[in-house]
């Protein structure tokens, strides 16, 4: 059974009588542990695409299976324990909350599946360590550079041990030598915990780090290769 | 599963962010929840001064007056035709079923000597059974008895006023006083009783057995008159009973005609200040319900933060979606937020209250009294305004998409 199975998803938007087509017939499917990036010019229908893996949108038709669950059954409930339990998300923007600690924002994602107050600690302590922000603990995103900031987000992604991680983007606001350390990062996860990584970028050399490139325009996949 | 320590804690969090704002917001359920509590405190204290009052006069109690004169046709006033007796009082106590007990009161005012000190107050010449009439209590000595009434004996109870002023601190039981120059034995003392409604002090009297007040102190037109019969009813139920029993025997009595007036009348002090405390209840009650329009105005203002806060934290609100929350962990959020908001203002309100109670006692003298039953209820009020003006802004922040909240600026 492959992790993501996703067979002829379309999606449809209706803005006013226009109805705009964003993604038209999408099929393929993702096994346990694989590198994948997607890319494409904007307006290609990545995000969307990217919105319905992360089970923060549902297809218009079509079905999406997530671990052989079928996602378009389930209500805003449930989507957000899926999204909990088997998806890290990695933004472009950090979206980290201000004001709160790094190590509070890692717990975050704990807080709404009842994990006690003490494991939350142990956890969020031992996932910011894994990215390597120890000592750092305490600091707020302010205090934080946009690396480090984005190593936050990863352990935040990490910490309640999903599957999946979803990188929208995760280098475009970083300096080369920065997003290379955070390219590092995703593939020392991927090789040493199996982690399947899906990342959404523009950018070929970001591409490069992953063993798939699905490419994507005007919202159907032209290529979806190996990369070697 | 909802955890609720650390949805706590993530309000109290964001309160502190803008704790000028918090503060403000705060200061609408301060000021409902004090005036709530400093309006009821007066009111209560109003009503209970009057209960009091009610209580000193005794409870239940009817007064008789006896009828006006008319002369030439200028009617003088209730009290001016002495038209009561002794024998109507016997007789009210003895067919009127209604009622539990009568004692008469025929007296005036005179000069009391005791040694050399003197003293002007009213006496009142009546039975043993007006202490009971009138729920009065012996510091010391014994009340006269029946046989002291029969024989016109010269003994009489001094109410505390007059111990004061003409015995300081010696004990008077059985010292000998004169009224109007006739020698009186001391035999008890009463209990302080305080101020009338109308503000007369009842502890300024001298009661006298009514036969030795008609023989020897105030003479009467007629053998037997009484100037006024205090009638105690039943309970409160029967004073209007009692009152028509008393209209039909006195009317029977003092045969008057249908179509002649009463020459008596029949007072029902309780009843006036029944109504009394009845209104000061009402009075009360308004003013409280004036107090929690500001309440609900605090509530108001706390939905108005709280929608700003929704949309000033979209972003914030899209991060928790994305990171699992449900639609219940962020109503509760900001629910709990404002449930924050509104309990810190009740404690507040609730100190500024009680303490602006003490105040109105201590400065302007006004009886106040702190119900902790109003206290409670004013806390959970408070309560409760936070979780309904929560609520709306709480219910919006959870439909939010989590894409679009996620993609706000």
């Amino acid at each position: 059974m492959p992790l993501i199975d996703v067979q002829q998803i379309t999606k449809v938007y209706q803005l006013g009588d226009v109805s705009v087509k964003a993604l038209c017939a999408v099929s393929f499917s993702i096994e346990n542990g694989e590198f994948i990036a997607i890319m494409g010019p904007s307006g290609s229908g990545k995000s969307t695409f990217m919105n319905i893996l992360g089970c923060l949108d549902k297809p218009t038709s079509g079905r999406y299976l997530l671990e052989g669950t079928d996602v378009g059954s389930l209500g805003r409930d449930e989507l957000a324990a899926i999204r909990n339990k088997k998806i890290g998300f990695v933004f472009q923007g950090f979206n980290l909350l201000s004001r709160t600690s790094a190590l509070e924002n890692v717990e975050l994602p704990m807080l709404y599946n009842g994990v006690t107050a003490k494991e939350r600690r142990q956890k969020a302590i031992s996932a910011l360590k894994s990215v390597g922000l120890e000592g750092r603990e305490h600091h707020f995103p302010n205090q934080l550079s946009g690396g480090q900031q984005q190593r936050v987000a990863v352990a935040r992604a990490l910490v309640n041990n999903a599957p999946i991680i979803l990188a929208d983007e995760p280098t475009g606001n970083l300096d080369t030598k920065t997003s290379a350390e955070i390219m590092q990062l995703f593939t020392k996860l991927n090789a040493e915990s199996n982690i399947t990584i899906i990342l959404i970028t523009h950018e070929p050399d970001i591409a490069e780090y992953s063993r798939r490139i699905i490419k994507f325009r005007d919202g159907c996949i032209v290529t979806d290769e190996a990369n070697s | 599963m909802i955890n609720i320590p650390s949805t706590f804690k993530i309000s109290f969090r964001a309160l502190r962010v803008n704790k000028m704002r918090s503060a403000l917001t705060m200061l609408g359920i301060v000021i409902g929840v004090g005036a709530v509590i400093a309006m009821l405190a007066v009111g209560k204290g109003a009503s209970q001064k009057i209960a009091d009052q009610i209580a000193s006069i005794g409870s239940n109690l009817l007064i008789i007056l006896p009828g006006s004169t008319t002369t030439g046709g200028v009617r003088m006033g209730a009290g001016t035709q002495p038209t009561l007796t002794m024998g109507d009082t016997e007789a009210i106590l003895r067919e009127c079923p209604a009622v539990a007990n009568v004692a008469p009161d025929h007296g005036g005012v005179a000069q009391v000597v005791y040694g050399n000190q003197n003293w002007s107050t009213g006496i009142k010449g009546t039975t043993p059974n007006f202490l009971n009439v009138r729920e009065w209590q012996l510091a010391s000595g014994r009340v006269f008895t029946e046989q002291e009434v029969k024989s016109g004996a010269k003994v009489c109870l001094l109410g505390r006023t007059v111990v004061d002023n003409l015995f300081g601190n010696i004990d008077p039981i059985g010292q000998v006083v004169r009224i109007k120059k006739v020698p009186f034995t001391v035999i008890g003392a009463l209990a302080p009783k305080g101020q009338s409604l109308t503000g007369q002090d009842q502890d300024d009297t001298i009661l006298v057995p009514i036969t030795a007040v008609q023989r020897q102190l105030f003479g009467t037109p007629f053998p037997g008159m009484v100037r006024i019969i205090h009638v105690k009813a039943k309970s409160t139920e029967d004073l209007a009973v009692a009152e028509k029993q008393i209209n039909e025997l006195l009317r029977q009595r003092h045969r008057i005609g249908p179509k002649q007036e009463n020459d008596f009348t029949v007072r029902n002090l309780t009843q006036i200040m029944q109504t009394q405390e009845q209104s000061s209840k009402v009075m009360a009650l308004l003013l409280g319900a004036i107090a929690s329009v500001s309440l609900l105005v605090g509530g108001i203002g706390i939905m108005n933060i709280m929608l700003v806060s929704v949309t000033e934290r979209t972003r914030e609100i899209g991060i928790r979606m994305a990171v699992g929350a449900r639609t219940w962990d962020i109503r509760l959020q900001f629910i709990i937020e404002a449930l924050t908001l509104s309990l810190i203002g009740g404690i507040i309100g609730i100190i500024l209250g009680v303490g602006g109670s003490k105040m109105l006692s201590a400065f302007a003298e006004w009886p106040t009294i702190i119900s902790p039953f109003y206290v409670v209820l004013a806390f959970c009020f408070s309560g409760l305004v936070g979780i309904f003006f929560g609520f709306y802004p709480a219910y919006k922040a959870s439909l939010l998409d989590p894409i679009d909240a996620l993609r706000y600026e």
